[in-house]
């Protein structure tokens, strides 16, 4: 037995060395955490200084003529054949008069965007009055331009090495001179499909595509495994198999991806007929993917439930079922919840297995339902990165904040309802 | 006659029982009894004579009765060859050191043993005269005639009302909403908490003192109307306040239901009840009047532990 001084002093002696290990884990935590977010800062700044450009896009202004002896040449309307890119030549040579040499003005009609002549049609198509008339339209110019008005093209470079000569450059500082080059939003991002020319190309077809995906997987994959993990929890015995089960799921959530769209391609499509490409397809890889990592997370809310809860159910006289529902589920449902979104948003970001569905493909048309070619925002991402074009990159970069900036939305969705609906006691 | 014919058939059965004493003392189980140092320094005689329950296990006009039950988990014997009789009109109190098995014993009898996976419960226990484990008889409904009010106060994440008027409501006792308000209404002033609550019934039971919880789980349980109500040491988690009230309460309730109650408090066994169970080590050791048992206990055991020289 130590007395009661020389326990006072071994106490002590002690206590220096335990501050400063104390210390010392406070100081790693504080390093670990601001390792991480610098990284994440690098990574978002990065990330922003490349994509926001892309949120806008330089436009040129021309007066162009919907002559009637182009679009009516015998005073009937001809708007699919009519030649609007002639309209819109003779506009720039308008501009430009002192252009006149054939590979001159070749090179002058590439400073705007092959769509200017699309466009036209649209205008007349949705008002016929404008026959004849003389107008201002504001064109997107074409990417090469768009790069260098962003700063992206070195114009102290040799003509060679660079996509733009030097007379177009003069053209496009001579138009930005008299003001008639601004650049606007690029609402070609947000409301077109894919296309090969960068400043036409949009992430709608992309993002309708990764919509009807997620629609798909929650419908499926939200059903089925709370209905798994109740089953597993509440009323399946105990025993070898629903151990086995039980590793099995755990095994499934740790399974390469790309494996999910193997088994897509060998079961529903080669097998099942659907066919390739659909969201449906997209939706039901998705959700065998998503499945497990929403079991796991119900069946840990649903193990979160006190089991004071239960007892005091089952001791009123409720069945076994009673209990789960009117008790154990409520009290579970945000924690599932949560678990579907973030499985969601996991499945938001996967591209992976979409790529052995056939989701890669280069579609240029908006999705209009769930079997119709479609491909998903991080694949979209993923064939922007591949496109040579340097105007591709910057877009690349704006569709990866747009599939973070869903992630977040998601992620808080989460949150928010874990807050809302969690019940104390 | 009967009486002393069936005392004498406990008997023998103990006897086959004795020959097997191992079990009790091996028993890894009783961790906390072993603490105390019971099972060491108790000798070798005293424990072969723990097999027979000294005192009266028969009372006159028995509702709920327990024939020679014995539960094991896995292969932990936790309640071995107990026979007790419970009346319809009577407080009877479980008491004994922890790990004793009276908590399990307690759970026996409205089957909440079944939700434990390892849990085997044998022997023979009747309710009104039907065997509560035979295949026929539904928990579901045993639960409805025999209540439970837990260590803990367990108010459902619900409004008040709603924890009272949920028994009735998956049993469907009321026929209408006026009829469920009046169980409601009744079943919180028999549990002396409506005047405390009747102007917050939509507010939650969790937002309660703990004395309230408790006294709102006892109005759950009698809104179902049962016959008997198991309460497992209902106030060990409550201030001395709180008991005082509960206790009375349990006096008033006793006038319509049996009630048996667990606790760890020998004082309150002495105030509330009738009868009094002295379990040690999976054992009914002695069962008698309340008065006899704290004024004269007959077995070693019981005295030791009355006396606080266990537990």
């Amino acid at each position: 037995m130590l007395s009661s001084i020389e326990t006072r002093k071994r106490v002590e002696a002690g206590l220096a060395r335990r501050h400063r290990r104390e210390r010392l884990f406070k100081f790693s935590g504080m390093l670990a955490t601001t390792v991480g977010v610098v990284f994440l800062g690098v990574f978002f700044l990065d990330l922003f200084a490349k994509g926001s450009s892309a949120f806008v896009q330089t436009h040129l202004r021309l007066d162009v003529e919907f002559s009637a002896d182009v679009i009516a040449p015998g005073g009937e309307l001809d708007i699919a054949y009519a030649d609007f890119d002639g309209l819109v030549r003779s506009a720039l040579r308008a501009e430009f008069p002192e252009v006149t040499g054939r590979g001159d003005r070749r090179e002058l009609y590439r400073i705007v965007s092959s769509s200017a002549g699309y466009q036209m049609q649209d205008m007349i198509r949705q008002d016929a009055e404008l026959l004849g008339a003389r107008q201002a339209i504001w064109f997107p110019a074409a990417s090469t331009v768009d790069m260098y008005i962003k700063g992206n093209i070195d114009a102290t470079l040799d003509e060679s090495l660079r996509p733009m000569s030097d007379q177009q450059i003069a053209w496009v500082e001579s138009l930005r001179e008299r003001g008639h080059l601004e650049t606007h939003f690029n609402r070609a991002l947000f409301s077109n499909g894919d296309s090969r020319d960068p400043e036409l190309a949009g992430i709608k077809g992309a993002l309708m595509g990764s919509f009807y995906m997620l629609i798909v997987t929650v419908v499926l994959a939200f059903p089925i495994g709370v209905a798994a993990a109740i089953y597993l929890e509440e009323f399946a015995p105990r025993s070898r198999w629903s151990d086995l089960i039980e590793v099995n799921i755990n095994n499934l959530a740790a399974v390469p991806s790309i494996v999910f769209g193997l088994l897509g391609l060998a079961v529903f499509i080669n097998w099942m007929g659907i066919p390739r490409s659909a969201p449906l397809v997209g939706g039901l890889v998705l959700s065998l993917l998503t499945l497990p990592v929403i079991i796991i997370a119900s069946r840990a809310a649903i193990k979160a439930v006190p089991p004071s809860i239960r007892e005091a159910a089952l001791g009123l006289g409720a069945s076994q079922m009673q209990v789960v529902f009117h008790h154990v589920l409520p009290l579970a449902l945000p924690g599932m919840l949560t678990g579907t979104i973030i499985g969601m948003s996991r499945a938001l970001g996967e591209s992976a297995p979409l790529l052995m569905i056939g989701m890669v493909a280069f579609i240029v048309d908006v999705p209009g339902g769930f079997s119709d070619p479609a491909t998903a925002l991080p694949v979209q991402i993923y064939l922007w990165a591949d496109s040579p074009e340097r105007a591709f990159a910057e877009r690349t970069s704006a569709a990866i904040i747009v599939l973070l900036g869903f992630l977040l939305l998601m992620n808080l969705a989460a949150v928010i309802i874990r807050k809302r609906m969690e019940k104390k006691w | 006659m009967r009486m002393a014919h069936m005392t004498e058939s406990n008997v023998t059965e103990n006897e086959v029982m004795a020959s097997q004493p191992d079990v009790d003392v091996a028993d890894p189980v009783d961790t906390a009894a072993a603490a105390t140092g019971v099972a060491v320094d108790l000798p070798e005689q005293q424990l072969t004579e723990l097999g027979a329950t000294v005192g009266e296990v028969r009372c006159a006009d028995p509702y709920v009765v327990a024939e020679n039950v014995n539960v094991h988990y896995g292969d932990n014997h936790a309640i071995q060859n107990v026979t007790l009789e419970i009346s319809k009109k009577e407080v009877i109190a479980l008491i004994g050191p922890s790990g004793c098995g009276k908590s399990t014993f307690l759970r026996c009898l409205n089957r909440m043993n079944d939700s434990i996976e390892s849990a085997r419960v044998t022997g023979r226990i009747t309710l009104g005269g039907q065997d509560i484990y035979s295949k026929e008889f539904d928990p579901v409904a045993l639960r409805a005639r025999v209540g439970m009010v837990f260590q803990k106060p367990n108010p459902f994440p619900k409004s008040i009302y709603d924890n009272v008027a949920y028994g009735p409501r998956i049993h469907g006792l009321a026929n209408d909403r006026a009829e469920l308000d009046d169980i409601v209404h009744n079943s919180l002033e028999r549990a002396g908490l409506l005047k405390e609550v009747k102007d917050r019934l939509d507010e939650p039971g969790t937002g309660l003192s703990g004395g309230q919880q408790q006294r709102l789980c006892i109005a759950r349980t009698i809104a179902v109307n049962p016959e008997v109500i198991l309460m497992d040491e209902p106030c060990s988690a409550l201030d001395p306040i709180a008991t005082a009230r509960i206790e009375d309460l349990m006096d008033e309730l006793s006038e319509d239901y049996a009630i048996v109650i667990v606790t760890h408090s020998m004082q309150q066994a002495a105030r509330v009840s009738k009868r009094v169970a002295y379990f040690h080590l999976g054992l009914l050791v002695e069962v008698d009047e309340t008065d006899t048992i704290f004024t004269n206990p007959r077995h070693k055991l019981t005295e030791d532990y009355i006396t606080g020289r266990i537990g």
